[in-house]
């Protein structure tokens, strides 16, 4: 309220200063709030631009087609670590999606109960789950009855890491179907089970897909939970029950190491990585605004 | 992304309503197959529901050992000490609240005025590619955060910033003790840059949540820009309050940047320059070489600590951002 009479007392005439003071603050504000936008993207700018330097500058052939050198030794590369990656993001996949999209099926169909919301909810929290508490609990559930460190439960933790997000983006995908394309199914006598597997999922499956490939590109950059589940190798391995490499441990580890062509190949890779991630998350991006276009 | 549009949709199943208002006697259709699909993607989603709560016991019971012997007191014990068995998790809840705090006071402001930029004042034009911007600045892995921690962002602070401040402000105990690099502050710099995303889109959504109606009536009265603004934020406030909750959630969580630019020390300083670590970074760094049960039980027992205070934050702040933006929706 005193908003208004502020507001009209100042537009009287005779109060010309005021007015004056107040389109300062005006002009004053909108430069600050354009200030934060150039502060707020200049980081990814720097990060972005840094990494493509460093990272142009140190990928090579090698690092794609060679095994890791011996420590002290330069040159080599990560193949074990890429198809390490591959493997685990693989597994999280399998682990992972089926659960993902049969639990965001059931919220976009039947999720208008109390016990929907509620999943949706959890859901929503699951997401906000510390990525290294998931590996934790990956470790408790998998390496501990197994024993030793194994590709096996890096897959598990990757899993819960991209459930909520396949569960919502097929959530959210499906409902962007229009309701007459269910009725059109029901007029014709089809079963709903059939009308929402072969009618409505397919009509969304664009958008689950691009989602679930940003989920998986987001899983390819999770290194906390693999530390202590996957672990790590320097050695080719491909076998799910053993230590499996995979690049985001490899750029931990190169990091710290006080070599300098370790140092390169951790750029080498993060450039890999978020090539990867920001292709992804162009298609998601592109391929969902086609959708909200077209209905 | 919620879409209010689609959110009051609640014609599916297709609801059957006579012309007398009650429903009308239909032979119930009984589809196997229904049954078994509706059951089936039940299961999955109780599967997806319970997700929190396997986690929660499972951390429980893996931190047994921990838990009688420490008792409480874990929380509030300074020393960790793996030789001797002794252990407390007080010097990484304080590295983890003080860098989560720091990252917010330097982040809020900054997210704030993006997302007012974003909604209230950017042309269309600009909005889509900027928010996108945004978004990629989330999808930067956290790894690639803490290498460009060490080799860009830590220099800098040494060299530049640091030395700055012990100038200007060094006579406050917060800036004070020789510039590593490697500290509280730079945990705290690495961490705003990270959660920037997620306050700036939830405020923004909120922002965007609240009717034209209200800023049209604020301009048509002579408010400038800035003071409907101001009204637009103080009907948002709340849904701000849970965005911000959510960003510290997640400024708590985060490992691998931290991990690295932190210096991992545990100890409690008051100088922000002075190396500290945090909840995730101890359990990052030191799990796979624990070596005894009792470490290693110490180490989840801190995860359980992490998970639990994430949980509530979250649970607060989904609740909060939920409630404000249903009722905008409604009207």
């Amino acid at each position: 309220m005193e908003h208004n009479e502020e507001v009209c007392g100042n537009m009287k005439p005779g109060h010309d200063s005021t007015y004056f003071w107040r389109k300062a603050k005006n002009s004053a504000m909108l430069i600050f709030s354009f200030v934060c936008v150039l502060l707020a993207v200049t980081p990814l700018i720097l990060i972005f631009v840094y990494t493509l330097r460093q990272g142009i500058g140190s990928l090579n052939l090698d690092f794609f087609l060679q095994m890791p050198k011996p420590v002290g030794e330069s040159g080599g590369g990560m193949d074990n670590a890429i198809v390490g990656t591959g493997i685990l993001i693989g597994l999280g996949a399998l682990f992972g999606l089926p659960v993902g999209i049969l639990a965001g099926i059931y919220l976009a169909e039947f999720g208008h109960t109390a016990f929907g919301s509620l999943v949706r909810f959890f859901t929503d929290v699951l997401s906000g789950v510390p990525s290294i508490v998931v590996g934790v609990v990956a470790y408790v559930l998998v390496v501990l009855p197994m024993k030793h460190f194994s590709a096996l439960a890096g897959g598990v933790a990757l899993a819960i890491l991209m459930i909520p997000t396949v569960t919502r983006t097929t959530e959210e995908m499906m409902k962007l179907v229009p309701q007459s394309f269910r009725e059109a199914g029901l007029a014709l006598g089809i079963p709903r089970w059939k009308t929402t597997m072969r009618i409505v999922f397919p009509t969304a499956l664009t958008g689950i897909t691009t989602g679930i490939l940003l989920a998986i590109a987001r899983a390819a950059g999770e290194t906390a939970p693999l530390l202590f589940t996957a672990l790590g190798n320097r050695f080719w391995s491909t076998s799910i029950f053993n230590p499996m490499a995979s690049l985001t441990v490899f750029i931990f580890d190169y990091a710290k190491a006080p070599f300098e062509d370790w140092n390169r190949q951790a750029w080498a890779a993060s450039f890999v990585l978020i090539l990867l991630i920001f292709l992804l998350s162009l298609i998601f991006r592109l391929a969902t605004r086609r959708q909200y276009e077209q209905h | 992304m919620e879409r209010r549009t689609r959110r009051g949709d609640r014609s599916w199943p297709v609801p059957f309503r006579s012309s007398n208002g009650r429903r009308p006697r239909v032979r119930k259709v009984h589809n196997a197959g229904d049954f078994i699909f509706r059951n089936i993607t039940r299961i999955f989603a109780i599967l997806v529901f319970s997700l929190v709560f396997v986690m929660a016991y499972e951390m429980y019971m893996g931190s047994g050992l921990t838990l009688q012997k420490f008792g409480w007191s874990f929380l509030w014990t300074e020393t960790w000490d793996p030789v001797q068995g002794t252990f407390g998790a007080l010097p990484f809840i304080y590295g983890t609240v003080v860098s989560s705090l720091i990252a917010l006071i330097i982040s809020l402001p900054l997210s704030l005025g993006v997302a007012i930029f974003l909604s209230e004042l950017a042309p269309r034009w600009l909005e889509q590619p900027l928010s996108f911007l945004v978004e990629l600045l989330a999808a930067i892995p956290s790894i690639v955060y803490g290498l460009w921690g060490i080799f860009v962002m830590v220099p800098w602070l040494r060299v530049s910033v640091q030395p700055l401040l012990k100038k200007y402000f060094g006579t406050l105990p917060l800036f004070q003790g020789p510039a590593y690099g490697f500290s509280m502050l730079a945990a705290g710099v690495i961490l705003a840059i990270m959660i920037l995303p997620i306050i700036t889109s939830i405020s923004r959504d909120v922002l965007k949540a609240i009717p034209t109606l209200q800023r049209e009536a604020a301009l048509g009265l002579g408010a400038t820009r800035w003071e409907t603004t101001k009204l637009i934020l103080m009907g948002a406030r709340s849904g701000i309050l849970g965005a911000t909750l959510l960003g510290f959630g997640r400024a708590i969580g985060e490992t691998m940047a931290v991990t690295m630019v932190i210096g991992n020390r545990p100890e409690i300083a008051a100088s922000l320059f002075s190396p500290a670590t945090s909840m995730a970074s101890v359990i990052a760094n030191e799990f796979a070489e624990a070596t005894t049960d009792l470490y290693t039980d110490a180490l989840i027992e801190v995860a359980l600590i992490l998970f639990g205070v994430t949980i509530i934050l979250n649970i607060l702040a989904r609740l909060i951002v939920w409630s404000t933006t249903r009722r905008f929706a409604a009207t």
